[in-house]
């Protein structure tokens, strides 16, 4: 019509998307409370893996004062560190001033073992352990096992997929709804798709909430080498992997819900109560982990529900109770479930997001 | 030219508008006047798309008007918004990004807009630390930022001061003038007398006048007179097809049946003495509107 337009293509919508999601991204990188947030879960992460080494070295080395007979056979035990010394009277000296934390000396003629331990006040469990002979143990459910290591493993997915659901997820619902309350969602739908805001949402916050995770991960891997837990390291990097392809889709389809939920409600105040049921879908597999991480039945179904599979498989893959087509089957049902999730999304983000006032109710939202 | 046929629109089982026509010109300023819950926050949501009509079709210079097409229009909504805590040169540069200018490009648009609109020293303020004017000022420099050839708001004027509102209609002219087909709504009438070149008029969801300011306030205009003589005017209740309304000396206001007898008038009146002011009477936009509604 007149020269003021012509010839400027109006953006495609690839390009609408990433101003979106690129304005998602920055808002949140300047607000303090979300750099405040990543900070304390960076260091959460950070303290557990020392911990995990503080603890590792501190039952690894058992110093042990013994007679020559003894040593060579000792020094093969993983974990304890050998002293040798002439006789009793000089490793007795040698515990009772804690160079060492304690003697293993040949036991007198008679005795029932062929060894006898001397320490101050508690004997070293690991060297009595290695030490007695211990009966033949056939297991019948070797899944059934708990170990303090897989519990932290479990909490570890547990909690980082809870935190982060619970940090982004409410974000991009408050970040829909800010743009309802303050009706800029009048401008921004006249100038790109209503689709193309939604799905800038979804990913801007998604991909902020990725490179949290892969922090975390990196942070996790590089800590856990650094402190020399190799061992743990090799035990839990395959899981990680799968936990990082598994929680990318898994918060695909939480930011999905959300956003859908926030266009739901035209008032920040009213945005708590309107989530709760997606809340509950993070909540669950959180106490869910929590509670049976050692019970294989709740764990193989868990790997398999789609909102539970981000921390049930990679927990089974780290037990080492799942098939290698395992993850691959639920990765799908996961795909899948996450693709359905975001018609949902944006099928309630468009039927809700001119509707203002009280809340939009479920049925009105899906059917229009 | 912007060209509105037959819409309507039903919410639930109440009809929101019932069979809306009229078009708006490139170039000119059409005020669009209405009651509370005529319908112009509608018929205006529906030019945006962000409604959709239950019949009726838009065209654009002669084209069904599409989503690509909408996306070069501006629109001022009449329930303000814009991110309370961006800084108010970063949403400009936003919204005309996302109207598919360049970073450099609307960087340079946002600038100049807010120069013109004297909200320059306050750029990088946060949209929540303005004063509500300002909130105002930045929600139409919102609006032009992409440089549209159709603008669309909604109550531009409220809640502006009339310094404010002397900035502003200038913006808004100059658009005008650039070539634009600008629609406004308004509740103050007078502003709209003066700002117009068109004028709709809804009420009910259906349109009572459309037209030209000037063709509208001759076609609701009694023909009538006001004369000021330095003579008395006595003589006037005696003439044939005059009926006087008001008389004080010098001073008459009177209806003539014909243009003639106004002429005859005033020839008697020059006769008489020095004629110092004769002037039809025109209908204010105020009257038009009680009129017709």
């Amino acid at each position: 019509m007149n020269s003021a337009t012509a010839g400027r293509p109006s953006p495609r919508f690839s390009q609408s998307v990433a101003l979106v999601a690129e304005r998602e991204i920055t808002t949140r990188l300047r607000s303090k409370s979300f750099l405040i947030t990543t900070g304390i879960l960076l260091l959460l992460v950070l303290g557990g893996v020392i911990a995990g080494g503080i603890f590792s070295k501190s039952i690894s080395t058992t110093t042990v004062a013994t007679v020559g007979s003894l040593s060579s056979e000792l020094s093969n035990v993983p974990g304890v560190e050998v002293t040798t010394v002439e006789d009793r009277t000089e490793a007795e000296a040698l515990v009772s001033e804690e160079t060492v934390d304690a003697a293993v000396l040949p036991s007198e003629k008679g005795a029932v073992s062929p060894v006898l331990i001397i320490a101050n006040s508690e004997a070293p469990s690991l060297l009595v352990q290695w030490l007695s002979v211990s009966p033949e143990v056939i297991l019948l459910d070797p899944e059934n096992q708990s170990s303090p290591l897989s519990y932290i493993a479990a909490l570890g997915f547990g909690i980082i997929f809870f935190i982060s659901g619970m940090t982004f997820g409410p974000m991009i619902a408050q970040s829909v709804v800010e743009e309802k309350q303050t009706r800029i969602v009048e401008i921004l739908m006249s100038a790109v798709p209503v689709s193309a805001l939604m799905a800038g949402k979804v990913i801007g916050n998604s991909l902020l909430a990725f490179a949290q995770i892969i922090a975390i991960a990196a942070l996790a891997v590089v800590g856990l080498s650094v402190t020399g837990q190799a061992e743990v390291l090799s035990l839990l990097g395959a899981p990680l992997l799968w936990f990082v392809g598994f929680f990318i889709i898994g918060f695909v389809l939480l930011a999905a819900l959300f956003a859908g939920v926030g266009a739901m409600v035209s008032r920040q105040e009213d945005l708590g109560s309107a989530m709760t049921p997606v809340t509950m879908l993070i909540m669950l597999p959180y106490f869910a982990i929590i509670f049976f991480n050692d019970n294989a039945t709740v764990l193989t179904v868990m790997s398999y529900i789609p909102f539970s599979a981000p921390v049930g498989m990679p927990m089974r893959l780290f037990l080492g109770t799942a098939e290698w087509w395992e993850p691959l089957i639920s990765l799908v049902l996961l795909l899948v479930t996450t693709g359905l999730a975001v018609l949902l999304g944006a099928r309630i983000y468009n039927n809700s997001l001119l509707k203002v006032g009280s809340r939009v109710s479920w049925s009105e939202a899906i059917k229009g | 030219m912007l060209q509105l046929d037959n819409i309507s629109k039903t919410f639930g089982t109440r009809p929101a508008l019932d069979g809306v026509s009229f078009s708006v010109r490139d170039g000119r300023m059409t005020g669009f006047v209405g009651g509370n819950g005529a319908g112009k926050t509608t018929t205006m949501r529906i030019l945006l798309g962000v409604l959709e009509s239950d019949a009726g079709n838009i065209q654009l210079d002669g084209k069904p008007l599409d989503a690509e097409q909408r996306r070069h229009f501006g629109y001022m909504p009449e329930e303000r918004g814009l991110y309370p805590k961006m800084k108010v040169r970063e949403q400009l540069v936003y919204l005309a990004r996302l109207h598919g200018y360049t970073q450099a490009a609307a960087g340079r648009n946002a600038d100049s807009l807010l120069e013109e609109l004297g909200l320059g020293e306050r750029r990088d303020s946060t949209l929540e630390s303005l004063s509500l004017g300002n909130q105002q000022r930045a929600q139409i420099a919102a609006s032009l930022v992409h440089d549209p050839a159709v603008l669309v708001l909604d109550e531009p004027f409220s809640g502006l001061d009339p310094l404010a509102v002397d900035t502003v209609v200038e913006v808004l002219k100059q658009r005008a003038a650039g070539g634009a087909a600008v629609l406004f709504s308004s509740h103050q009438l007078e502003i709209v007398e003066r700002l117009c070149d068109d004028l709709v008029i809804i009420a009910e969801g259906s349109i009572r006048a459309a037209g030209e300011r000037e063709a509208l306030r001759a076609q609701h205009s009694a023909p009538r007179y006001t004369i000021v003589t330095s003579g008395d005017l006595g003589w006037l209740r005696d003439e044939p097809g005059i009926s006087v309304l008001e008389f004080d000396g010098g001073h008459a206001t009177f209806d003539a049946a014909e243009a003639s007898a106004s002429q005859r008038v005033l020839r008697r009146a020059v006769a008489e003495g020095d004629v110092t002011s004769f002037a039809p009477q025109r209908a204010s936009l105020a009257q038009i509107f009680r009129e017709v509604i």
